[in-house]
């Protein structure tokens, strides 16, 4: 049903993660388009909250750039229905539950579907609490989008059983001694087991040690999250064209 | 149908990354299997009476009462626990559930300092490591406390982010927990959170409200008209409330902090000005703009100083059991003041919150009539910035 599985056609995915007005709209503009043109499968459009309490320091301060440059829910559906001319590939939002919930979910999703968006991840909304926002996105086409992390051990069943669109393997917790890289395997495994939803993984997520090679080499995409990031910390508006390069290199 | 789990009313649930939900899941499970077992409860029993100095007291404040002229006022003294606050009777549970599930470490948010101070002594007496996170803001409002949880052996760090205040501190906690879990236990120091939080901490400071009920009891031989109590996150109001939600005729009253006003933007009173939302872990009320995001609060107490208010609370407001009311700093360094020269108690800044909205409401009360206030802590730690408050230069 959702043009997800599109991006998946030619193999891996690479999947680029934006925080949209980082620090400014054009500059998220300018920066997708590099990255489709270079490649990129597949976008993800992060909508900055005040409070990330699940991201490190480096997200957490795009947030805040994008926040303090006087971005809105509104000004980003804007933005993406401008972008939808003449980007194809499929666009996901990032984003709280709080900013959905706050906008109101039958609202928010309404908007989702009209501008093209394919799929939403909350942060913040586990399994659980999926039906918060579930009937909505299920109303207006729109995936949402199910989060795994190493810790999550048997959960992961469970999780792939109900997924739709994608499932995105998170960074968990920064052990060091290979036990991270073992748990990612076993939680794929029970992806691969219960679900044929594509599984990606952030690249920040993988461990430098361990076994990285082989989990980029089982899951079905990868996902350039801090690496971009850090690239619009660093060079600002100018930051697209690095951002088209650093996507060139990692495609395969 | 959202999830049933941990809901008061519609409010409350589990609103937290997939990190963190086994780490959830696994305390919600010890914690059932701990709460009615005669040995943990005789061991948790022992520490709060030997260590911590319960029951507390419940004292007939005479000369307030002549004074404002109307209801009887009796003042509930957490202040006089060990650690000086209610804080302890929540963290000797918690630290005591941790040990029982084999952690080794303890990590705590904290705003004024006094949850970080009893999560410090907790960790030093059952040998246990403690690292507590404090705004950055609130560690120089706050220093008298940030040198008694290094005293006690804590490692205590400043959280820069955001309005380097107790929200910040919570969020650095649960991104440090999210990170750590396998030693781990994040003594989280409200009735916030995600479940089980607002469950445990709540039946760990229900202590207080057994204890009211049974000394007004003894004392007065029935229930009081209102039990008041200052609300941040609102543990201590929680506990004051919690075995008097089923007498319909006792008044339960929590005194949010309104900062400089509700109708201005420097204001923490949530239930006030706040409207629904999804944070922290919870469904409750939050001071928040008009695309979710939170709002950058103020209050002059760093324990009140806090964009949300407790999953309970937000439904006792929804079902109108409880009423909340907005103090202001001004309100509660005049009660802070008033107490200590009448009664010659200093109060915490947070508690005169309740204080100040007593001394409103016992004047329009009969004589016959009964008000117990919770007196949540003391007020050693506040004196430095009550003084700077009142023009007074002076340093600690």
């Amino acid at each position: 049903m959702s043009k997800i599985k599109n991006a998946f056609e030619k193999g891996k995915a690479l999947i680029l993660f934006l925080t949209c007005g980082d620090p400014d709209l054009e500059t998220t503009g300018a920066a997708v388009r590099a990255a489709v043109e270079n490649g990129a499968d597949l976008i993800e459009l992060g909508i900055p909250f005040s409070d990330p309490t699940a991201e490190g320091p480096v997200l957490q301060a795009a947030s805040l750039r994008a926040l303090e440059g006087g971005v809105t829910t509104d000004r980003i559906f804007d933005f993406v229905k401008e972008l939808r001319r003449d980007i194809c590939v499929p666009v996901l939002f990032r984003t709280y539950a709080n900013v959905v919930f706050s906008y109101g979910a039958d609202r928010f999703l309404a908007a989702c579907g009209q501008i093209g968006i394919d799929g939403l991840i909350v942060t913040d909304l586990p399994f659980e609490e999926k039906d918060e926002f579930q009937p909505f996105c299920t109303k207006y086409g729109v995936d949402l989008i199910s989060t795994v992390a190493p810790s999550s051990g048997k959960r992961a069943a469970m999780i792939a059983k109900e997924a739709e669109g994608l499932i995105e393997l998170i960074s968990g917790s920064g052990t060091e001694d290979g036990s991270e890289s073992e748990n990612a395997l076993e939680v794929i495994r029970l992806i691969r087991e219960n679900t044929d939803v594509p599984c990606v993984v952030e690249w920040n997520a993988l461990p430098a040690s361990g076994q990285a090679g082989e989990i980029a080499k089982i899951c079905d995409g990868v996902i350039i999250g801090c690496e971009a990031v850090k690239l619009l910390e660093q060079y600002g508006a100018k930051a697209p064209a690095y951002i088209g390069e650093c996507v060139k290199s990692l495609k395969l | 149908m959202t999830n049933p789990k941990g809901r008061f009313g519609i409010h409350g649930g589990q609103y937290i990354p997939e990190t963190l939900m086994n780490a959830v899941t696994e305390l919600e499970e010890a914690y059932c299997r701990y709460k009615d077992d005669p040995e943990f409860n005789r061991e948790l029993t022992t520490l709060l009476n030997e260590y911590a100095g319960r029951p507390s007291r419940l004292y007939y404040a005479a000369k307030m009462t002549e004074d404002l002229g109307g209801a009887k006022i009796y003042l509930k003294r957490e202040d006089l626990n060990h650690t000086g606050a209610h804080k302890i009777n929540n963290v000797l549970g918690q630290a005591l559930l941790a040990k029982k599930m084999g952690k080794t470490r303890l990590i705590a948010e904290t705003g004024a300092g006094q949850h970080g101070v009893a999560s410090a002594t907790a960790a030093a007496l059952m040998g246990m490591e403690c690292v507590v996170f404090m705004g950055e803001e609130d560690t120089i409002r706050q220093a008298l406390n940030v040198y008694r949880m290094r005293l006690l052996g804590a490692e205590v760090i400043p959280v820069k982010t955001g309005t380097a205040t107790l929200k910040d501190a919570v969020s650095e906690a649960m991104r440090e927990w999210a990170s750590r879990i396998s030693d781990t236990h994040y003594c989280l120091g409200s009735v916030m959170g995600p479940h089980p939080f607002p469950t445990i901490v709540r039946d760990f400071q229900a202590v207080i409200s057994r204890e009211i009920r049974e000394q007004i009891l003894e004392k007065e031989g029935r229930l009081p008209d209102a039990v008041l109590a200052c609300v941040g996150g609102g543990s201590n109001a929680i506990g004051s409330f919690w075995h008097f939600i089923g007498d319909q005729d006792v008044r339960l009253i929590g005194c949010e902090a309104a900062g400089r006003g509700v109708d201005t933007f420097e204001t923490a009173a949530t239930v006030n000005t706040g409207r629904l939302g999804i944070f922290h872990g919870m469904k409750s009320y939050f001071c928040q703009d008009q695309y979710g995001q939170i709002a950058p609060v103020y209050s002059i107490s760093a324990g009140l100083d806090y964009p949300g208010i407790g999953p309970e609370h937000a439904y006792l407001h929804d079902t109108g059991r409880a009423e909340y009311v907005p103090v202001t700093d001004d309100e509660a360094v005049n009660a802070f003041e008033y107490l200590a020269r009448t009664e010659g108690i200093i109060p915490a800044i947070e508690s005169a919150h309740a204080v100040a909205y007593a001394m409103k409401l016992a004047p329009e009360m009969s004589r016959d009539q009964i008000i117990v206030i919770t007196i949540s802590g003391r007020g050693d730690k506040d004196c430095a910035a009550i003084a700077r408050y009142r023009g007074e230069d002076i340093h600690e």
